[in-house]
């Protein structure tokens, strides 16, 4: 289970301090799939950093009993002089996995073939999220961060995608942002809206979609 | 109970075991790559730059205030700078290109420090042993007369190095101006560091400061045991340590601070 209570987020700008995530609380179990959505800036991927773990909240706290992902699909990790199977090492090395078992998978899923030797710094966007979600696929957790997986690739990849996660994986908990409000729909079991710092759960996907919705035209205009 | 927090303790040391290992193969590739001799460039450079000072010095005459041979002056002397100094200007700016790592939690600003002083004191290290073994083979330098006490004065050495580099690395992540004002005081902690000058030879009031300086009296050590009965060192051990100790608390104070405020972009 992940538990946040309390957890809030300020950041230092020129202009003061401006308070991200206010007062934030929520609970995860197994198995759960929790969709949050909200508009560009609403502190969705600052959630998804602070319960990743890469970050610390300024008070709060977030526990987590179970394994916990890093933001899937996330390809900042990478070196860019590095080639694609280095990439594939170091995560390898890190998670303490077997790497010759990891390179046939990557291999076998980014369709990337000669491409996995060359330094990533020749690879397209697309080519780079198929090898960052190959190697999040590497290694297995309990509960999955995914943050705006849809934004690059082509429908094959997407394909792909929703294969391993969500028919190979249905039975692990998941937390969900994108700007995708029919991905949310399809995948989730819970939904929330993050607006000006506040965490608001709805009990149907309709009803976080109507604020939602309200608050991009309210404020969007 | 005490049987199970040992355990952990030991399940947490092979963790980062792991991960200072997959970043030292990290930051090899990624420095050398794969290109001509690759990673031999790790101490290939310092030896360049080493046997380069040693003859220029040679040709020049140095004066340094001993009998010692010109070779074995420059060799000590040179060798110890680059074990201190490239350890603070490689951890300096090491955070930020590594900012993503973050989000892997087993991997720690702590690691990515240690990764880099592992590299740059490991290519410090064999270059000063390699050049050492070349010289003495051809007949340049007498072996050392208590190699037990280079290793000491080396060591204590590189402890002073790394906990400078940890500290100016996480001072450096908070302000711009430690990497400014790196350069201009490591080059003019150059010549303080005792790498072109003998204790001995100074005025007697000059002696005292200069013992002031942790790396003189590493230096000094070194060339103890180098040279053994052929030259008077000066060198005060106890103070060195206590100096290295608050040093690297203080380090690792800065660095727990700046752990907490990280950002992954």
């Amino acid at each position: 289970m992940i538990e946040a209570r309390n957890v809030c987020k300020v950041y230092p700008t020129r202009a003061g301090n401006r308070l991200v995530l206010d007062d934030i609380n929520f609970t995860l179990g197994r198995g759960e799939k929790l969709g949050i959505l909200g508009r560009n800036g609403a502190g969705k991927s600052t959630l998804i950093r602070l319960v990743s773990g890469a970050e610390a909240t300024t008070s709060g706290t977030i526990t987590r009993s179970m394994s916990v992902s890093w933001p899937l699909a996330f390809g900042g990790a990478f070196q860019n002089s590095l080639t694609g199977l280095d990439n594939v090492r170091f995560i390898s090395r890190i998670y303490k996995q077997d790497y010759h078992q990891n390179i046939d998978f990557v291999a076998s899923f980014t369709e990337l073939g000669l491409y996995l030797r060359e330094p990533l710094r020749s690879y397209s966007q697309g080519m780079r999220a198929r090898l960052a979600f190959a190697i999040s696929m590497i290694i297995e957790f309990d509960c999955y961060l995914i943050d705006e997986i849809t934004a690059v690739g082509d429908a094959k990849f997407h394909e792909k995608c929703a294969e391993e996660l969500f028919h190979k994986r249905r039975d692990r908990a998941m937390l969900i942002i994108s700007h995708d409000v029919n991905y949310i729909r399809d995948h989730c079991t819970r939904f929330a809206v993050l607006d000006e710092g506040r965490l608001t759960f709805y009990p149907d996907f309709e009803g976080a979609l109507d604020v939602h919705s309200h608050n991009l035209h309210l404020r969007g205009a | 109970m005490e049987s199970t927090s040992l355990a952990q303790v030991g399940r947490s040391a092979r963790i980062q075991g792991r991960v200072i290992f997959a970043l030292l193969m990290r930051e090899v590739l990624t420095r050398y790559g794969r290109h001509n001799i690759g990673f031999l460039w790790l101490f290939v450079e310092p030896m360049l730059f080493t046997t380069g000072v040693t003859i220029l010095w040679t040709l020049a005459k140095a004066v340094h205030g001993s009998s010692l041979p010109i070779v074995a002056f420059a060799l000590t002397g040179y060798s110890s700078v680059l074990l201190w100094r490239n350890m603070p200007a490689r951890c300096i700016g090491a955070i930020e290109p590594n900012l993503a790592l973050m989000y892997h939690r087993n991997v720690r600003v702590l690691d990515i420090f240690f990764a880099r002083l592992l590299l740059e004191a490991g290519g410090a290290t064999i270059s000063f042993v390699v050049l050492s073994l070349f010289y003495i083979y051809i007949g340049w330098l007498e072996p050392p007369a208590d190699v037990l006490t280079v290793v000491e004065g080396w060591v204590l050495l590189a402890w002073f190095g790394a906990s400078l580099a940890m500290l100016l690395g996480s001072l450096a992540e908070r302000s711009d101006v430690v990497e400014r004002l790196w350069h201009p005081a490591a080059y003019i902690l150059f010549p303080l560091s005792g790498a072109a000058f003998m204790v001995d030879a100074l005025p007697a009031g000059a002696q005292k400061l200069a013992l002031y300086i942790p790396m003189v009296n590493a230096v000094e050590l070194v060339r103890a045991g180098y040279f053994g009965e052929h030259i008077r060192t000066h060198y005060d051990l106890p103070y060195l340590v206590c100096f290295c100790v608050g040093l690297s608390v203080l380090a690792l104070s800065q660095a727990a601070t700046i752990t907490r405020g990280i950002t992954p972009e």
